[in-house]
């Protein structure tokens, strides 16, 4: 087990290299000379081939990916053209919020995703079963976006039980939360519902209940395991939508993390924060993956790590 | 026949090409098998009427729009609510709020059916290749296709706009990229099955080249599971369209897209909600109605739900 993480921890250098390549062609791809952007609009032809000097960016291509890469490796991800402070502080500063954003939603829309699905799978075609996904198809199909103005209109404005823009406090985490775990919430309830209806009527659960055992104990125990691994998986794919879906939701509450970074940066071609962010998320999403592979032999002790 | 997983029966049987056998005095095709389970889910019968409505709507909005959604300005009801005059009320800047939705759902449908079309043309495609040449091929596709699938969608559209800048044009490109893998997928594991089937062995022992037996004898089995995937990932794509228009990088002002209408509602929720009301309302029961449809009709091409 540990040499297997062990090893996988390597293979993530690979992978990163290939990331920050295409990143960085990514950003060599943006439309407008960044020599230009980084010099300002009003600066003359003088300042900008000094300004462009300044950068490297007159080297080929090469030599500037190699500068580009070293000078990451050392935590040196450059300047914001827009705040013209490091790209770290920037980050560092915005990046609690979005993290604890992220884990809340998470937490709930597991819990009540899950407990969802289990309802439907048990009472199937029931009015549970209908209820429940009924809600579930609800919560795939109502934008982020509109779900957030909404709840902020009825909780905030109308009712003025909660705050409404800032992350200064655990209330301020409520809205935003509930917004950006609904998709995810749904999603598990369809998914841990399809799943559970197939393990029920394996062979195992028969023979557990003619054998008298409680039926508590058949689902949350011979069930729920084996029903979890497809789900978990799911799980990991969702941390992924929840990355993307802090962008929007960010933006609707105002709220002082990376995905609105992002929004920013890309509106004003602040290329050093959005290669930054881009391999942030990245790197994010590939630790998760990991992960997730990690957790399937917790849940399942006969997948063997080779 | 017995094809191993859910939609293969009916595709099979498609691809069989022979004319189907008359039993009984009436015809089974896959078809008619397909609309006798289809019709008993009445969810998915009413949604498949709201989606003909919508496209109907869609197609004639210039005509049935009450006033014109980007030029007509009533100054006198500006923010008004719902009224006679204007079923869902006036924008800030006194624009009749029902013309511009109607005018919106011709946007909406057309963003998601072309990101959908075009993600689905090169997805299958790669899934094809994949699954019938295999080897390295089939390697590189699946690896870079894995990574995409799990990739947040709406980042990668992000990237794709600062790239080639803020346009619808560029959101149905940028929406469309993240539906290529699912596609290539669906396509792949069919074409491995299919492959296999003693019909493509007999077209293959008849000389026919690849080309014949990918596009004539393998892609139509494929058809019925890419067309019920088409529909449930139209939905998707509705929201993440919709999603970049509210970001300020879609359709701008004053076009009367969904996601930016919402996103100029945003700057009065105070005084007037409704503005906001009524585009989150048109997102929702659109991408309802497509889910609900998807839904339906993978349950009625699924063998193993029969009589529901």
């Amino acid at each position: 087990m540990a040499s297997y993480f062990l090893k996988r921890l390597l293979g993530l250098a690979p992978t990163l290299l290939i990331v920050a390549v295409l990143v960085f062609l990514f950003v060599h791809m943006l439309p407008g000379d960044p020599a230009r952007l980084a010099a300002g609009p009003d600066a003359d032809p003088q300042t900008v081939a000094l300004v462009r000097k300044d950068l490297g960016l007159d080297k080929p291509m090469p030599e500037q990916f190699v500068s580009f890469f070293g000078r990451m490796l050392q935590g040196d991800f450059g300047t914001s053209l827009r705040s013209k402070r490091a790209v770290s502080t920037e980050i560092a500063e915005r990046f609690m919020p979005t993290l604890w954003l992220t884990v809340t939603s998470m937490v709930w829309s597991v819990i009540f995703g899950m407990a969802i699905g289990i309802s439907s799978a048990v009472f199937r075609n029931l009015w549970p079963d209908r209820l429940g996904m009924t809600l579930a198809v609800s919560g795939i199909s109502f934008p982020a976006f509109a779900l957030g103005m909404l709840l902020m209109e009825i909780f905030s404005v109308q009712l003025g039980w909660l705050p409404t823009v800032g992350a200064d406090s655990w209330r301020h985490y409520i809205l935003p939360s509930i917004t950006l775990g609904a998709g995810v919430a749904a999603v598990m309830a369809r998914f841990t519902r399809a799943s559970f209806v197939e393990v029920i009527q394996e062979d195992f659960v028969r023979t557990a209940r003619a054998k008298g055992l409680d039926e508590r104990l058949v689902i949350f125990k011979h069930c729920l395991r084996n029903a979890l691994i497809p789900v978990v998986t799911m799980m990991g794919l969702q941390f992924g939508f929840l990355l993307g879906g802090s962008i929007v939701v960010e933006t609707v509450f105002n709220w002082p993390g990376l995905g609105r970074l992002l929004v920013d940066a890309v509106t004003m071609r602040d290329y050093p924060v959005i290669q930054t962010l881009v391999l942030l998320f990245s790197l994010e999403f590939i630790l998760i993956n990991l992960v997730v592979d990690l957790l399937y032999g917790y849940i399942n002790p006969t997948i063997r790590y080779r | 026949m017995n094809a191993p997983s859910t939609n293969q029966s009916i595709a099979a049987g498609d691809a069989g090409a022979g004319a189907p056998v008359a039993g009984g005095g009436r015809v089974r095709t896959p078809w008619t098998e397909f609309w006798r389970k289809f019709r008993k889910q009445h969810v998915a019968l009413v949604a498949l009427a709201f989606v003909l409505l919508l496209v109907a709507v869609a197609i004639l909005a210039p005509w049935i729009a009450p006033y014109d959604a980007e030029n007509f300005f009533d100054y006198d009801r500006i923010n008004q609510g719902p009224s006679w005059a204007h079923w869902m009320g006036v924008d800030p800047l006194g624009r009749d709020i029902f013309s511009r939705i109607l005018s919106g759902a011709r946007l909406s449908l057309a963003a998601g059916f072309f990101s959908v079309a075009l993600g689905g043309l090169v997805g299958a495609g790669l899934g094809l290749l994949a699954g019938y040449y295999g080897g390295w091929w089939d390697r590189i596709v699946m690896r870079i296709s894995d990574v995409l699938f799990a990739f947040p969608g709406i980042l990668l559209a992000l990237g794709v706009v600062a790239i080639l800048g803020s346009s619808m044009v560029n959101v149905v490109v940028a929406v469309s990229v993240f539906s290529v893998p699912a596609f290539a997928r669906l396509v792949r594991g069919n074409t491995l099955v299919l492959k296999q089937m003693t019909y493509v062995e007999a077209v293959r022992s008849i000389g026919a080249s690849d080309w014949t037996i990918v596009m004539r004898h393998i892609l139509p089995g494929s058809i019925s599971a890419i067309v019920v995937y088409f529909t449930m990932r139209l939905g998707t794509s509705i929201i993440t369209a919709a999603s970049l228009s509210f970001l300020g990088m879609g359709a701008q002002p004053p076009t009367p897209e969904w996601g930016a209408m919402l996103n100029e509602a945003r700057a009065d929720m105070v005084n007037a909600p409704h503005v906001a009301l009524f585009p989150s309302l048109a997102i929702f029961f659109t991408v309802l109605a497509f889910n609900l449809l998807g839904d339906g009709m993978r349950d009625a091409l699924d063998p193993k739900i029969d009589r529901t």
